[in-house]
């Protein structure tokens, strides 16, 4: 085998020139940046090689804002018309979504709107919390139902309930759906390559494009309400189950696979009886994503009509109420706590040793008819006393001016030192690589990029990533793409450089692990609203702030994979390692890290995707990207405008991710892991 | 189809057709089906909508509140999934509207007599720094333009602007007015009042962009720029105001904030429609609820009872049958 270059991200060319051999492969790299640099350097009098000229546009904006208008307003499959299939679609999410809500929040109702008249009311509080602690119990034991317990009385007692509730019934109908979806793609991808090989860019997709590029038509196609929040919600967290399954199915090992085919299963049982349920601690990861996922849309979801907690903690940020917006915020991040652990449990409990025959119902049933029991009694007391009914206003406690203040305090005393921090990465680092970047000219770039595709992995790599970064160009979105790569590029190295370690430090320490598990769910699904605007007050609106929130959110998957990887390394080659006398240190670096390396760069690809995701969230703080055309397009209601600005990001994922993934095959191949 | 035949059929379609344009005004029937009401999430929306669904429920309407953003809605109006914006800003809605009344499926029930205030805004402290505020022209002057720079502007001085989606023209007024001022956008009105407490917080200069009817105003001290004033020539004729060669040397408009809606409303709900056209509050009551919720800590709902109780003859008129 020829050695082949160390080439792992095609935005570094710079660690090539500096490879001390120079092989074939060394030589074309040389060659091409360095007619690259000359293009760059010196190439100022190609003008069009830097600005595409705009003759040669393509109009897709246009094009794209059509075909919306016809989708919407005249596609018809003949008897019905496409709106009218959404809407029945709608429709069927919408029953399952009544019944919770009613149950949880607002009672049975006969009616609409305020005229309605209540015929049941919702279950009381008690009989929620009573009910989850009985889930907690029955999934995972005693310490389980303390923790739900606890989860749902912070709710209780810091006045979110109502709130919490709506969110809850959302999240109760999407999920099921997103992981049901996702596990069905998955196997689906599983058994047919070429399903999957024309899955693989429609989840890229749907995780990729900012969800406010296609929120104007989803509101059109579903209606204006909380149905339409739980399909942007799916289009969202489902495609991280899909491909977690697909990869947990192929990891299944083959003596697993070859006891199924030997005691005759068919292809039904293989998939259901075996794979799924040896692969089900790799799955349990994709429920976890598509829980954290879903409560990460709840801020989105409110805004197009779902209401719950997502509203209060924009309405408290609005009036710069820290404290509110946090409390509505950790309620979001306990709900997210209570329902993974409780997943988690379930996924990891043995079944039950049957009841014993000719035992009663209750001795067959004891929770469900406990919390019918609960339900019925709860109910009968609250008749008579409203306390058990709705939670006292008066008990209600709250953290009031405290996180404010706290932030207040930040602010007069260490503002300066902040600031000057500030000032440094950013005239260091973060504006001279945007200058960088700024300045390159697009056809270099493309022809770059094709090039690394070809060398890493052949021909058809080069042509998808050349017409990629060929089409933002001709679309008109290069200058802005540019920063998007730069701010997101930027962000992803920070996480990476922060989430790795962590997460190989903590991958053995249990108890370590459990914080650190607390923490990256926490910064999954604390609206990162709550921490942007303490981070404008202290840092201002800029690029630093977006970065902050960038680095926070991605960093979680980086740590994740990281440690999940680690975890997984079959401790026999450990204990082979040992015996052949490898320091610690040899261990992790040479059996280990090279072991975990398929499951790192899955993290790594998921950090990515991760940090363009946030695009939406850092146009909010002023940044002048791609997220900030998504946003401008939706505030005029552009459908083909920001589409088209909604692609580019999908595009930089795609080339990303091809690229990375190509580079890590073929290291995976030197390594001998395949 | 013989041609006989056919003529009949239309002759009794006309007739259905024009009995139905007959009946309906006359019978005027009134569905009881909800009238939706959009919340979005600032305070003073949520005053309004309440007044106005409160007032619809003395009237017998059934009425559900929406969350549902500001922008993102006109899909939801547009469909009749919802019904009723209460407040859009000339200001800063004019695209959304423009392009959504353009379709048909979405009206404007007029204007709700509140005016929408935008300017440059200073904290008073700065008047020491910089004497001779609010007058727009001592900004001209480099020593004050300094005082509100920052490491990334200096020397220019620092102007925090709306998020871009809410236009303005601050770009350009910079250049027309020779204003030795940069003009970095923030990126959501909540970034935009995070940077003012910060600021507030340690007296540090600041020189941004304030909208009224807003709690802002009341918890801050301080002053808008006096910017000549604005027309509609300095916006449509260069050779008008101080910079004879450039459109925006003046300030920005005030701008009415309209209640806008689902075209249907008037057929489905006409007597409610006549409520909601009729509705009008101004922006001194507007400005003291405010401050009376986001200030005081008092609910909206209790806000909003106070006002109902107190302007009984006012709402009841709009009512009247």
């Amino acid at each position: 085998m020829a050695t082949p270059a160390p080439q792992t991200l095609a935005g570094k060319p710079d660690r090539e020139a500096a490879a001390p051999v120079m092989s074939a492969a060394n030589i074309g790299w040389t060659a091409a940046i360095v007619v690259f640099v000359a293009l760059w350097q010196f190439g100022g009098a190609l003008k069009w090689a830097f600005d595409y000229p705009k003759a040669y546009a393509i109009p897709a904006q246009r094009w794209i804002g059509s075909s919306m208008k016809w989708l919407l307003n005249e596609a018809s499959f003949g008897l019905f018309t496409f709106t009218d299939l959404t809407r029945f679609v709608a429709a069927v999410i919408d029953f399952p979504y009544r019944i919770v809500l009613s149950l949880l929040s607002t009672g049975f109702l006969s009616g609409q709107g305020s005229s309605a008249v209540q015929i049941l009311p919702p279950l009381s509080w008690i009989a929620v919390i009573a009910i989850a602690t009985l889930i907690g119990f029955h999934a995972g034991g005693r310490k389980l139902a303390i923790l739900v317990a606890a989860c749902f009385a912070f709710l209780a007692a810091f006045g979110q309930w109502t709130s919490a509730m709506v969110t809850l019934a959302s999240i109760l109908v999407a999920v099921p759906l997103g992981v049901i979806l996702g596990l069905l793609l998955g196997i689906a991808a599983y058994r047919w390559p070429r399903f999957e090989r024309a899955l693989t860019p429609i989840l890229d997709l749907m995780q990729t494009i900012p969800v406010f590029a296609y929120l104007v038509p989803i509101l059109f196609l579903f209606g204006f309400g909380p149905t339409a929040a739980v399909v942007a919600t799916l289009i969202y967290a489902m495609p991280p189950m899909t491909r977690i399954a697909a990869l947990a199915l192929r990891g299944v090992p083959s003596e697993i696979r070859d006891l199924g085919k030997m005691i005759g299963c068919t292809r039904r049982q293989m998939t259901w009886r075996v794979l799924v349920p040896s692969a089900k601690d790799s799955l349990m990861v994709g429920v976890n994503q598509v829980i954290m996922l879903s409560l990460n849309m709840v801020i989105i979801a409110s805004m197009i009509g779902a209401g719950g907690l997502g509203f209060d903690v924009l309405a408290a940020l609005r009036r710069l109420d820290i404290g509110a917006g946090l409390e509505a915020g950790i309620a979001i991040v306990v709900l997210a706590v209570a329902l993974d652990r409780v997943s988690q449990a379930y996924a990891r409990r043995t079944a039950d040793a049957p009841a014993p025959a000719g035992a009663g119902l209750i001795a067959r049933n004891p929770y469900t008819v406990a919390s019918l029991a609960i339900v019925v009694v709860a109910a009968l007391a609250g008749l008579a006393v409203p306390a058990v009914q709705t939670y006292p206003e008066a008990l209600h406690v709250s953290t009031g001016p405290f996180f404010s203040d706290i932030v207040g305090w930040i602010n007069v005393n260490f503002f300066d030192t902040l600031e000057a921090l500030k000032n440094a990465v950013l005239l260091n680092v973060l504006v001279p690589f945007k200058r960088l970047l700024g300045g390159l000219p697009w056809a270099g770039v493309v022809v770059l990029l094709a090039f690394a595709g070809w060398r890493l992995g052949g021909a058809r790599l080069a042509l998808l990533v050349g017409v990629l970064s060929f089409l933002i160009a001709a679309t008109g979105q290069w200058e802005k793409a540019t920063i998007t790569v730069y701010l997101c590029g930027i962000s992803v190295i920070v996480a990476a450089l922060i989430g790795i370690p962590v997460g190989i430090l903590s991958a053995e320490r249990e108890r370590l692990w459990r914080w650190v598990q607390v923490v990256i769910d926490t910064l999954q699904t604390l609206p990162s609203f709550v921490y942007l605007m303490p981070a404008v007050m202290l840092f201002r609106v800029g690029d630093f702030t977006a970065m902050i929130a960038v680095v926070a959110y991605a960093v979680a998957p980086a740590i994740r994979y990281t440690a999940l990887g680690l975890q997984k390394v079959d401790p026999q080659l450990i204990e082979a390692g040992r015996a052949m006398g490898c320091t610690p240190a040899q261990i992790l670096t040479k059996i280990k890290l090279k072991l975990a390396l398929p499951e790192i760069l899955l993290g790594l690809n998921q950090t990515i995707m991760f940090a363009l995701s946030m695009l939406v969230i850092t146009s909010l703080v002023g940044t002048r990207d791609l997220g900030q055309e998504v946003y401008i397009a939706l505030t005029k209601a552009d459908t083909g405008r920001g589409l088209v600005a909604g692609l580019a990001v999908a595009f930089i994922a795609i080339i990303a991710d091809r690229l990375i993934g190509a580079g890590a095959a073929r290291s995976r191949k030197r390594l001998g892991l395949v | 189809m013989s041609f006989r035949n056919r003529m009949t059929y239309s002759a009794i379609a006309a007739l259905a057709i024009s009995g139905a344009v007959a009946l309906s005004p006359a019978k005027a029937q009134e569905s009881t089906d909800p009238i939706k009401l959009t919340l979005h999430d600032w305070t003073g929306q949520l005053i309004t909508t309440e007044l106005m669904g409160e007032i619809l429920k003395k009237a017998g309407y059934s009425i559900e509140y929406v969350q549902a953003d500001y922008l993102a809605q006109f899909a939801g109006l547009e469909s009749g999934d919802l019904h009723v914006a209460m407040e859009m800003w000339e200001t800063t809605g004019r695209d959304a509207m423009d392009a959504s009344f353009a379709t048909g499926k979405t009206e404007n029930f007029g204007p709700t007599g509140m005016k929408a205030k935008e300017e440059w805004w200073f904290p008073e402290y700065m008047k020491e720094k910089c004497p001779g505020l609010p007058n727009w022209e001592v900004l001209k002057d480099e020593k004050c333009a300094e005082a509100f720079s920052t490491a990334e502007t200096a020397p220019k001085g620092r102007y925090l602007g709306g998020p871009v989606t809410w236009g303005g023209f601050d770009d350009e007024r910079v250049e027309a007015l020779g204003l030795p001022f940069e003009v970095i956008h923030a990126g959501t009105d909540a970034a935009l009042f995070a940077e003012l407490e910060s600021a507030y917080q340690r007296q540090a200069p600041i020189m941004l962009w304030i909208y009224a009817p807003h709690w802002a105003p009341a918890k801050y001290k301080g002053e808008w720029i006096e910017f000549p004033e604005y027309t509609k020539e300095c916006y449509t004729d260069a050779a008008w105001g101080s910079n004879p060669d450039a459109l925006y040397d003046c300030g920005k408009p005030f701008g009415e904030i309209w209640k806008v809606g689902w075209a249907g409303v008037k057929d489905k709900w006409p007597g409610a429609h006549k409520a909601i056209t009729a509705f009008t509050i101004d922006n001194d009551e507007m400005g003291a609820m405010i401050t009376k919720v986001d200030l005081d800590g008092k609910k909206v709902s209790e806000v909003v009872a106070e006002w109902m109780g107190a302007n009984e003859a006012r709402w009841s008129e709009w009512i009247k049958k």
